[in-house]
C-alpha cells in the first residue's frame, strides 16, 4: 500500500491551481488535507500524475460576510469549525456537526472543501450543507466562477458537478435568524465511522425557512419536503409521523433496514429540532 | 505497586518491564529494523478465487526481481500431515503452483529497492487465468457435484469427525426439545503489528538469520529448514519485537518461506512488511462456523443430550503445524463447555473453499462453541420457562465434583464454576436490573445475558498428538543463570508478543531465588541463545515456560545458597534468601560475593565444590497433558435501540479464575484485551465474501473494530482456585477473556429483544441483522394473529 510515483506541487494562488490542472489535461488531483486522497493514493485507487496542495492557497481561507450570507474559503478544517474559529451563522449546527466527523486527528486536517469535493455520500457536509441551503462555489481559470446549489452539488456517489480543472474554492452558508432551530441525528456502528443514515432539520419561522432532510444514501441527500411542509404547519411532533411514508416513497430503491434508518434519524433529528436544547 | 504482603514474586502487581521501551516507542518491531542493502519485496497476489494459471511472464528487464514458484527450486510447499485417519492433506506452495485457491494467494515475488517500486514492478507482471466455479462457502463445499478445490480428494472435506455417546432414545424421552441454527462470522484477527520478516545472510555465523514477527521462533525454524531444505543448524530465527499474535504469528506463512529463500540464495537483506490489505483479505482469517444444534432437557432445563453439527469454513490449505483440523477438533471437544453433559453427539466437517486458510484465532474454537452453547442454554430456560442462570446452576460442573472428566474426556482439574456464576450475577446486579421496566428513559429495551466457558490451557503432548497434529508440544525449557555481578539471566525459547512475560517469568524466578526483580533480565524467542520451546500458543506460556523458569530458578537458587553457605562458613540448609541478599542468622552476603565467587575467585572455594556452576537449564510440563482448565463467567447488560438496530454495552462484569496469578495486572490486561476483541466478535466484525470469493472487506472502512467508545468499562472480580497439576497451581488465561462475550452479549440482546419475540441467531450482532431480526419477529406474530 505505497502510492505509485507522482509530482507534487505546492500551489501560491487559486489561479495558479487551477491553470496546473488545467495543463495536466486531468491528470492531476488537488490535495487539501489529504484525508481522503491519502488513503486513496496508498490504494492506488488514485493514480494522478501530479498532486496539487492548495493548503497554502490565501484565498482559499477568506471569510466574506454580508447580512444575508457568511462564505468560508474551501480549507477550512473540521477542527476548526468545531472550535468556533470561524464565525457560526447556523446557531450552533456547523460546529455540532463538525464536532461528529471522523476523529479529531481527521478532524484536524480534513477540509470542508475536500470533504465536499469527495463526495462520499455518508460525509457529514454534504448533508448539511445540502440540509441549509448552502451555495458551493466553483473557480475555474476559463469561465470564472461558477455556484451551484450544495443540495444538487453531488451526482451521484463520488461523483460532482466538479469538472476537472474545476476547483471548489468557498462554501456560502446561509445566515439564520435567531429563531432558527435544527437537528441532526447519525446513525453510526461506531465513534468516527461513515454514518449509515443521517437526518437533518431546520426550520426558521422568521426567514420561513423549513427544510428536512435524508442522507447517507447511495448517492445525492434527499430533501424531504412533504415532512418539511408538515413541520412549518403543525411542528416538529406531527412531522415525525410523516416521515416514514416519505421515506418510503422517495427511497423505495434501498432496503429495509436502511429505510429504517433513515426514518429513525430523520425523526431524531425532528426530536432534537423540538428539543430546548438545540436553540 | 506490589503484593499485598509485598515483594515483587508470584502475585505481586508489579509494573511490566517491557512497558518502559514500548511506552517510549523505543521497542524494535520487525518494520524498525534497517540492515545495509536491505530490499523490500511485494507480492503479486491473485485477483480471482479460484483458477488455473495459464501463462505468465516476466516484465522485460526485471528477468532478475522477479520470481514465480518455478524459481524457487527445492523449495518444498507447505505440508501439514496428521496422523488422524481420513484427514486430507493440502499442498500449500510457497507461491502459486499453476493454480490460485483464493484470492490473495501469492503468485509472484517482486524485489525492488523499495516497497512502493516492489508494488509498481508487481504492476507489471503479466498472468492469464482460467477461471474455475467458486466454493465461497462451507455449504457449497459440502454440496455432492461442487467443484474441487483439491481434485485428487474426490470432495472438499480436509475431515470430517463424529462423536456419539448415549444419544439412544434421548430424543424420544426428553420432555423438552430445542433446536438452534447459527454462525458466526468469518473474521481477520487484526494484531496491531502485522506479520513481517527480514531475512538476511550472516557470513560470520554460516546462517539464515529471520528476524520475523512470531510467537513460535522455534518451529518456524523447523518449518524454514524443512521447506528450505536445508539443515536447521544453519537457520537462526531472531524475532524481534512482536506487536501482539492472537495465532496469527502461530503458523509458518508462505511469505516467510520465500523471502527467507531470496535471503538463502542471494545473500542479501529482503523484508516483507505486510499491510493492512494484505492482512485483510489474505491472512488471518478465523472464526467462521455454521452450528446445527437440537438440545433436549427436563422440565427443570437440566441438560439431558446434545446433538450437534458443526461446519467450518476453513479456507483453501491447512496451515503448518497447526492444522485445518484443530478448529474443528477443538469445537467438537469443548462445545460441552463447562456443563455436566451425559450424552452427546457431534459430527463436524472441516470444508475446503476458496479463501485464505484458517488460522488459530485466540481461543480457538471456543468464542464459537461457547456461543452456541450459551445461546442454547437460553434457548432451553426459555423453553422451561426459568432465568438463564437458575438452568446454567442446574447443569453447571458442581465444585464438589472436582477433578471432572467430562463426556470428551476432559479433565477439568479444578474451580467452582456455580460460584463464578452467582457472583458475576451479583455483580451485574441482576435482582434489581430484572425489577426495572423492560425500557430505559430513550426507549431502548434493556436485557442482561450470561456466559460460562472453561477454557483448556497449556495443554499438552497427549492432547496435541491425539489432534493428530504433526509437531507436538512436550516439556518446555527455560535457562537460568547468576552472572558475576550477582544479576540473573533467564532464557526461554518462547516469545514475548505482548503477554508480558517477560515481566511474570522474572517474578516466578525471583520467587525461586529471591534475586530483586529489577536484576533479573529475560531474554526470549531467538534460536540462537534460547533453549527449545514450541513458543506462545495455547494459553501455555505461563503454565509451561514459568513451570520450567520454576524449575531452573530452583536449581540455581540451591547452588546460590551452596556457595554463600560456604562463604558463611555455615551449612547449605542454615541459609536463608532475605530483603536481596543470603543470610545466615545476621552475617549475609549477597548475590554479587556468590557470583564473584564462583567465577572470579574460585581459589576461594573448597575443592570439593558442586561443579555443576550457578546455571541450569530446565525441563517442565505439567503433571497431566490434559492442561488445567481456567474458567469464567461473564455477564453483559445492555440497551438495543430497535429503531436503529445499534447496541450499548451499559455493563459489563467478569469473574474469572486462573489458579494462582504471577500478576495480577497482567491478568486483567489479558483479560480486558481479550474481552475487547469478543465485544468485536459479538457486535462489529465480519470479513464477508461474495459468490466469487471476492473479499468484501478489504479496509477498515468496511472491516469495523471495536475502538474505545464502543467498550464497556470491564469489572474483573478474580477467583483463585490452584491447579493440582501445575507448578504454583498457575493456570492459563491468554485467550480466555475473548471466548465469552458474543455469547454474553448476544445473550443480553435476545433477553432485551424478547418483548418483541426476536431472536438473533448469527454474529455479529449488526444493525441490519437485529432490525431483521425485529422485522421477521413482527412478521411471524402478524401471521399468528392472521391465523
Amino acid at each position: 500500500m505505497k502510492p505509485a510515483a507522482l509530482d507534487y506541487a505546492r500551489a501560491r494562488t487559486l489561479d495558479e491551481a487551477t491553470d496546473w490542472l488545467a495543463e495536466s489535461d486531468g491528470n492531476s488531483k488537488i490535495f487539501a488535507g489529504g484525508q481522503s486522497i491519502g488513503p486513496m493514493l496508498n490504494l492506488r485507487l488514485a493514480r494522478p500524475g501530479k498532486l496539487i496542495d492548495i493548503r497554502h492557497v490565501p484565498q482559499l481561507r477568506m471569510i466574506e460576510a454580508d447580512s444575508r450570507v457568511y462564505s468560508i474559503g474551501a480549507t477550512w478544517t473540521h477542527a476548526e469549525i468545531e472550535d468556533g474559529m470561524i464565525e457560526d451563522p447556523t446557531r450552533g449546527l456547523l460546529p455540532f456537526v463538525a464536532r461528529g466527523i471522523a476523529y479529531r486527528a481527521v478532524r484536524n486536517r480534513g477540509t470542508i472543501g475536500g470533504s465536499l469535493s469527495h463526495a462520499d455520500p455518508a460525509a457529514d457536509w454534504v448533508s448539511t450543507m445540502a440540509a441549509i441551503g448552502a451555495t458551493i462555489v466553483v473557480h475555474n481559470s476559463k469561465p470564472g466562477l461558477r455556484r451551484i446549489a450544495a443540495e444538487s452539488f453531488l451526482l451521484g456517489a463520488f461523483t460532482t458537478q466538479l469538472g476537472s480543472t474545476d476547483i471548489l474554492s468557498s462554501v456560502e452558508i446561509p445566515r439564520f435568524s435567531p429563531d432558527m432551530r435544527w437537528g441532526y441525528y447519525k446513525v453510526c456502528r461506531k465513534t468516527g465511522e461513515f454514518a449509515k443514515a443521517i437526518g437533518t432539520c431546520i426550520a426558521d419561522a422568521r426567514s420561513n425557512i423549513y427544510r428536512v432532510l435524508a442522507g447517507a444514501l447511495n448517492g445525492r441527500p434527499v430533501l424531504l419536503p412533504n415532512t418539511a411542509e408538515r413541520l412549518k404547519q403543525d411542528g416538529a411532533e406531527q412531522a415525525m409521523g410523516v416521515v416514514r411514508d416519505e421515506i418510503d416513497d422517495l427511497l423505495a430503491h434501498l432496503d429495509n433496514p436502511h429505510r429504517q434508518q433513515l426514518t429513525v434519524a430523520v425523526q431524531r433529528s425532528l426530536i432534537q429540532l423540538a428539543s430546548p436544547r438545540s436553540s | 505497586m506490589t503484593h499485598e504482603n509485598g515483594g515483587e514474586g508470584i502475585g505481586a502487581r508489579v509494573p511490566r518491564k517491557e512497558d518502559d521501551r514500548h511506552l517510549h516507542g523505543r521497542g524494535q518491531f520487525t518494520g524498525d529494523i534497517r540492515l545495509p542493502g536491505m530490499r523490500d519485496v511485494a507480492f503479486l497476489r491473485s485477483p480471482v478465487a479460484h483458477a488455473l494459471i495459464t501463462r505468465y511472464s516476466k516484465p522485460q528487464g526485471y528477468e532478475n526481481s522477479v520470481f514465480f514458484h518455478g524459481d524457487l527450486a527445492g523449495v518444498a510447499p507447505i505440508t501439514t500431515r496428521s496422523s488422524i485417519p481420513g484427514y486430507k492433506v493440502s499442498d500449500y506452495p510457497a507461491l502459486a503452483a499453476g493454480r490460485v485457491r483464493f484470492v490473495g494467494e501469492l503468485i509472484a515475488m517482486c524485489v525492488a529497492n523499495n516497497r512502493a517500486a516492489a508494488e509498481d514492478l508487481c504492476e507489471l507482471v503479466e498472468v492469464d487465468y482460467d477461471e474455475i466455479p467458486v466454493i465461497a462457502s462451507s455449504k457449497a463445499g459440502l454440496q455432492r457435484d461442487a467443484t474441487l478445490l483439491h481434485p485428487e480428494w474426490g470432495d472438499n472435506l480436509f475431515l470430517e469427525t463424529s462423536f456419539d455417546r448415549g444419544m439412544d432414545g434421548i430424543a424420544k424421552a426428553a420432555p423438552v426439545a430445542v433446536e438452534l441454527k447459527l454462525s458466526t462470522a468469518r473474521q481477520v484477527m487484526h494484531p496491531m503489528e502485522g506479520k513481517g520478516l527480514v531475512a538476511w545472510w550472516d557470513h560470520r555465523a554460516g546462517q539464515l538469520v529471520v528476524h520475523t514477527s512470531t510467537q513460535v521462533p522455534h518451529l518456524i525454524r523447523i518449518g524454514l529448514a524443512e521447506c528450505l531444505g536445508i539443515p536447521q543448524a544453519i537457520v537462526r530465527v531472531s524475532p524481534p519485537d512482536v506487536g501482539g499474535g492472537f495465532g496469527y504469528k502461530c503458523m509458518l506463512m508462505p511469505e516467510e518461506i520465500a523471502v527467507a529463500w531470496l535471503a538463502l540464495t542471494q545473500k542479501q537483506p529482503f523484508r516483507w512488511i505486510e499491510d493492512r490489505r494484505e492482512h485483510l483479505t489474505a491472512g488471518a482469517n478465523a472464526r467462521q462456523h455454521e452450528y446445527k444444534l437440537k438440545a433436549y432437557a427436563d422440565e427443570r432445563g437440566r441438560l439431558l443430550g446434545l446433538d450437534a453439527e458443526v461446519a467450518v469454513d476453513c479456507g483453501a490449505y491447512s496451515v503448518w503445524p497447526f492444522s485445518a483440523c484443530l478448529e474443528a477438533a477443538q469445537a467438537g471437544g469443548n462445545l460441552p463447555g463447562p456443563y455436566d453433559l451425559k450424552s452427546y453427539r457431534c459430527k463436524t466437517y472441516s470444508v475446503a473453499t476458496n479463501k485464505p486458510p484458517f488460522a488459530p484465532y485466540r481461543g480457538v474454537a471456543r468464542p464459537g462453541v461457547c456461543f452456541a452453547i450459551e445461546l442454547t442454554i437460553d434457548a432451553i430456560a426459555k423453553a422451561v420457562g426459568r432465568e438463564a442462570w437458575e438452568v446454567r446452576m442446574e447443569n453447571l460442573v458442581a465444585a464438589a465434583a472436582m477433578p471432572y472428566t467430562n463426556i470428551t474426556n476432559k479433565h477439568y482439574d479444578s474451580g467452582d464454576y456455580p460460584a463464578s456464576l452467582l457472583e458475576v450475577k451479583r455483580m451485574i446486579d441482576f435482582d434489581l436490573r430484572r425489577t426495572l421496566p423492560p425500557r430505559d428513559k430513550k426507549g431502548r429495551y434493556l436485557g442482561i445475558g450470561f456466559a460460562t466457558y472453561t477454557e483448556q490451557s497449556a495443554h499438552g503432548t497427549k492432547v496435541f498428538a491425539a489432534w493428530g497434529l504433526p509437531l507436538v508440544p512436550g516439556f518446555d525449557q527455560a535457562h537460568v543463570k547468576l552472572t558475576p555481578d550477582g544479576a540473573l539471566e533467564v532464557r526461554a525459547g518462547i516469545h514475548t508478543i505482548g503477554q508480558g512475560l517477560e515481566t511474570t517469568l522474572a517474578q516466578v524466578a525471583h520467587e525461586m531465588t529471591r534475586v530483586p526483580l529489577k536484576d533479573i533480565r529475560v531474554t526470549l524467542g531467538d534460536t540462537a541463545n534460547t533453549p527449545f520451546s514450541t513458543g506462545a500458543y495455547a494459553s501455555r506460556g505461563i503454565v509451561m515456560t514459568g513451570g520450567a523458569v520454576s524449575r531452573a530458578s530452583d536449581i540455581v537458587a540451591a547452588r546460590i545458597k551452596a556457595i554463600a553457605a560456604h562463604l558463611l562458613q555455615v551449612k547449605a540448609d542454615d541459609v536463608t534468601f532475605r530483603e536481596g541478599r543470603i543470610f545466615s542468622g545476621e552475617a549475609s552476603v549477597s548475590y554479587a560475593d556468590v557470583g564473584r565467587a564462583w567465577y572470579i575467585r574460585p581459589d576461594e572455594l573448597p575443592d570439593n565444590v558442586d561443579r555443576s556452576g550457578l546455571e541450569a537449564t530446565a525441563a517442565y510440563k505439567p503433571e497431566t497433558d490434559n492442561g488445567v482448565f481456567s474458567y469464567a463467567s461473564h455477564a453483559a447488560y445492555v440497551a438495543v435501540d430497535a429503531d436503529t438496530g445499534l447496541v450499548e454495552i451499559l455493563d459489563y462484569a467478569i469473574v474469572e479464575d486462573c489458579g494462582r496469578m504471577v500478576n495480577p495486572m497482567v491478568v486483567e490486561g489479558q483479560t480486558y484485551g481479550g474481552a475487547a476483541q469478543g465485544v468485536g466478535t459479538a457486535l462489529f466484525e465480519e470479513s464477508p465474501y461474495d459468490d466469487n470469493g471476492q473479499p468484501l472487506a478489504s479496509t477498515l472502512i468496511d472491516y469495523l473494530l471495536p475502538g474505545p467508545t464502543e467498550l464497556p468499562r470491564f469489572r474483573i472480580h478474580h477467583m483463585e482456585t490452584l491447579s493440582p497439576y501445575s507448578a504454583h497451581g498457575i493456570k492459563g488465561v491468554g485467550e480466555g477473556g475473548a471466548i465469552a462475550p458474543s455469547a454474553a452479549i448476544v445473550n443480553a440482546i435476545n433477553d432485551a429483544l424478547s418483548p418483541l419475540n426476536a431472536v438473533l441467531r448469527d454474529i455479529p450482532a449488526t444493525p441490519e441483522r437485529i432490525l431483521h431480526a425485529i422485522a421477521e419477529a413482527r412478521h411471524n406474530t402478524a401471521d399468528k394473529d392472521a391465523a
